[in-house]
């Protein structure tokens, strides 16, 4: 734990210089959304009905566009072998980086939330759902994208396998987050949906960082 | 037996399509897979067999060069 | 215990006991694939309701339950290649993937089949179809990451490490779906009665589902085979086996 600090400040540095990497899933978020409305007509009501599956897919999809780059540049530069073959813990590594790509991509979603509210035409209950749903639903996103991160990490084609891997299990996420907006929006109460979220975050949170380890660890292997 | 004739067993009380088309598809799928094991293993013994054969021409002529 | 299955864990032993047990395996399933769907398709009365569509039960059940077992069986090998390093069990993993892949397409397809005469359509979200559609997005994904390494053995080991993740995942996903069914449920779509099998409908039924595992072994003996050859090509008695 001592080591967290370096790692993430390492980490929030890196981002700072490297803008792009988590600016382009942030404005990707924005267009899918606006791609929407254009598809199926921009008729309120529609939008409305249609939003919680749509922000939760486009949602999905622009973490898992941030998370592809993750271990990459440090898998090349040899900084994942060092760190493997050197005696220390990994999981501070780990956890530093999971840290930052929810800061980098959860938290810029959940900033976004009202803008988007607004382009699909979600009242103020299903907005408050929404944004709740986020904040648990974010963190379990960058848990996830990150144990795809470092399976594909020296694999000779990332990108795509890397959603085929990766979108199944975020099934129960897209199911329970969008379910807690649609009942936001018929006035029923989701704190249900919201304690299975929490639920899940928390498993997750215990097992995903032990795989990402033993994940990094084959891969340099 | 529970149908009179084999025009009735083809038919299956008017459900034939779907009950020959599931039964159909799922013994190709399954001969296919079996096949393509088969085949696999055939093939990489081929191959294998020869590797080794070349390996040992180029050896008995690096020996007869010599 | 691990002193007696310490010799099964060397490839050539394996090789040589796969090729021994495969025709016979491959025997025995076919008998009884063959048994079991003749006797359900030709000696037993249509069911009441659903007249004679009902008789893709004999296919669509044995190939969804052994679907899931051969997730299962995929993930306990993969644990075990994780954990103890086993090398044949290791390829037995990726050798079992394909299997489990078809599997999961016949009872899809079976299961589109009879959904056609009973529900009228050929696809519906039902929370069983859902779930079987998922798990083989699940297979597909491990034998698409086994084939993206160009080191095999580390493709072997992160495709283990991706069906342990999956297991985990899968009772999740399916209460999940299925909670979302029955929130989700129209109107017009009709469940199947869950009927109370009769005997005589039974035994072609266990005997289908018998056969499917004995496939499964069959098949993954064949596969093993092939497997062990390609891991262990540069090793003597593999040469001494292809030489001749």
């Amino acid at each position: 734990m001592v080591t967290l600090g370096p790692f993430l400040k390492r980490e929030l540095r890196l981002l700072a210089r490297q803008k792009a990497d988590w600016l382009n899933p942030v404005l990707f978020f924005i267009i899918v959304l606006s791609l929407f409305p254009l598809g199926v007509g921009p008729e309120p009501n529609l939008l409305r009905i249609i939003a919680p599956g749509v922000i939760w897919i486009a949602a999905l999809l622009s973490v898992l566009l941030a998370a592809e780059r993750l271990f990459k540049d440090d898998y090349r530069n040899g900084v994942v072998e060092q760190l493997v073959a050197s005696r220390q813990p990994l999981l501070a590594f780990v956890l530093a980086k999971l840290l930052a790509n929810w800061l980098s991509t959860g938290l810029p979603l959940v900033l976004l939330s009202p803008l988007v509210a607004l382009l699909l035409n979600v009242d103020m209950p299903s907005f408050i759902a929404m944004l709740l749903t986020l904040l648990l639903g974010t963190p379990l996103l960058s848990l996830l994208s990150v144990l795809g991160a470092a399976l594909t990490v020296s694999a000779d084609k990332g990108g795509i396998l890397l959603a085929l891997l990766i979108l199944p299990l975020y099934i129960p996420l897209l199911i329970f987050a969008s379910a807690a907006m649609e009942a936001a929006s018929m006035a029923l109460p989701y704190h249900g949906q919201l304690a299975v979220m929490l639920a899940m975050l928390l498993f997750a949170l215990a097992l995903v960082p032990v795989a990402v380890t033993s994940a990094l660890k084959i891969n340099v292997s | 037996m529970h149908f009179q004739s084999w025009a009735e067993f083809w038919a299956m009380g008017g459900y034939g399509l779907f009950v020959w088309l599931s039964f159909g598809s799922s013994y190709v799928m399954l001969a296919a897979l079996a096949w393509y094991s088969h085949y696999q293993h055939k093939q990489f013994k081929r191959q294998l067999s020869a590797k080794l054969a070349r390996e040992k021409r180029i050896k008995q002529y690096q020996e007869q060069a010599q | 215990m691990f002193k007696w299955l310490h010799p099964y864990a060397k490839p050539e032993t394996v090789y040589h006991l796969c090729g021994r047990l495969m025709p016979w395996l491959m025997g025995a399933a076919l008998l009884l694939l063959l048994l079991g769907n003749i006797w359900g398709l030709a000696f037993t009365p249509p069911d009441y309701q659903q007249g004679d569509s009902y008789r893709i039960i004999h296919l669509h059940v044995p190939s969804a339950i052994m679907s899931m077992g051969t997730y299962s069986a995929m993930a306990i090998a993969a644990f075990i290649a994780l954990v103890w390093q086993v090398k044949v069990v290791q390829w037995s993993v990726l050798a079992i993937a394909p299997i489990g892949a078809v599997y999961t397409a016949i009872a899809l397809i079976t299961g589109m089949a009879w959904g056609k005469p009973m529900w009228g359509t050929w696809w519906v979200w039902d929370a069983r179809l859902t779930s079987e559609l998922i798990l083989l997005f699940l297979y597909l994904g491990v034998i698409a990451l086994s084939g993206a390494f160009s080191d095999r053995q580390t493709g072997a080991k992160v495709a283990s490490l991706l069906a342990v993740v999956g297991v985990i995942n899968l009772p999740i996903i399916h209460f999940s779906v299925e909670w979302w069914n029955t929130l989700h449920q129209g109107a017009s779509i009709t469940k199947f009665a869950k009927p109370s099998i009769d005997p005589s409908m039974l035994w072609p039924l266990l005997i289908s589902i018998l056969a499917f595992k004995i496939l499964m072994l069959a098949l993954l003996c064949v596969r093993l085979r092939t497997a062990i050859l390609v891991n262990e090509q540069h090793r003597p008695w593999v040469k001494a086996l292809a030489g001749d």
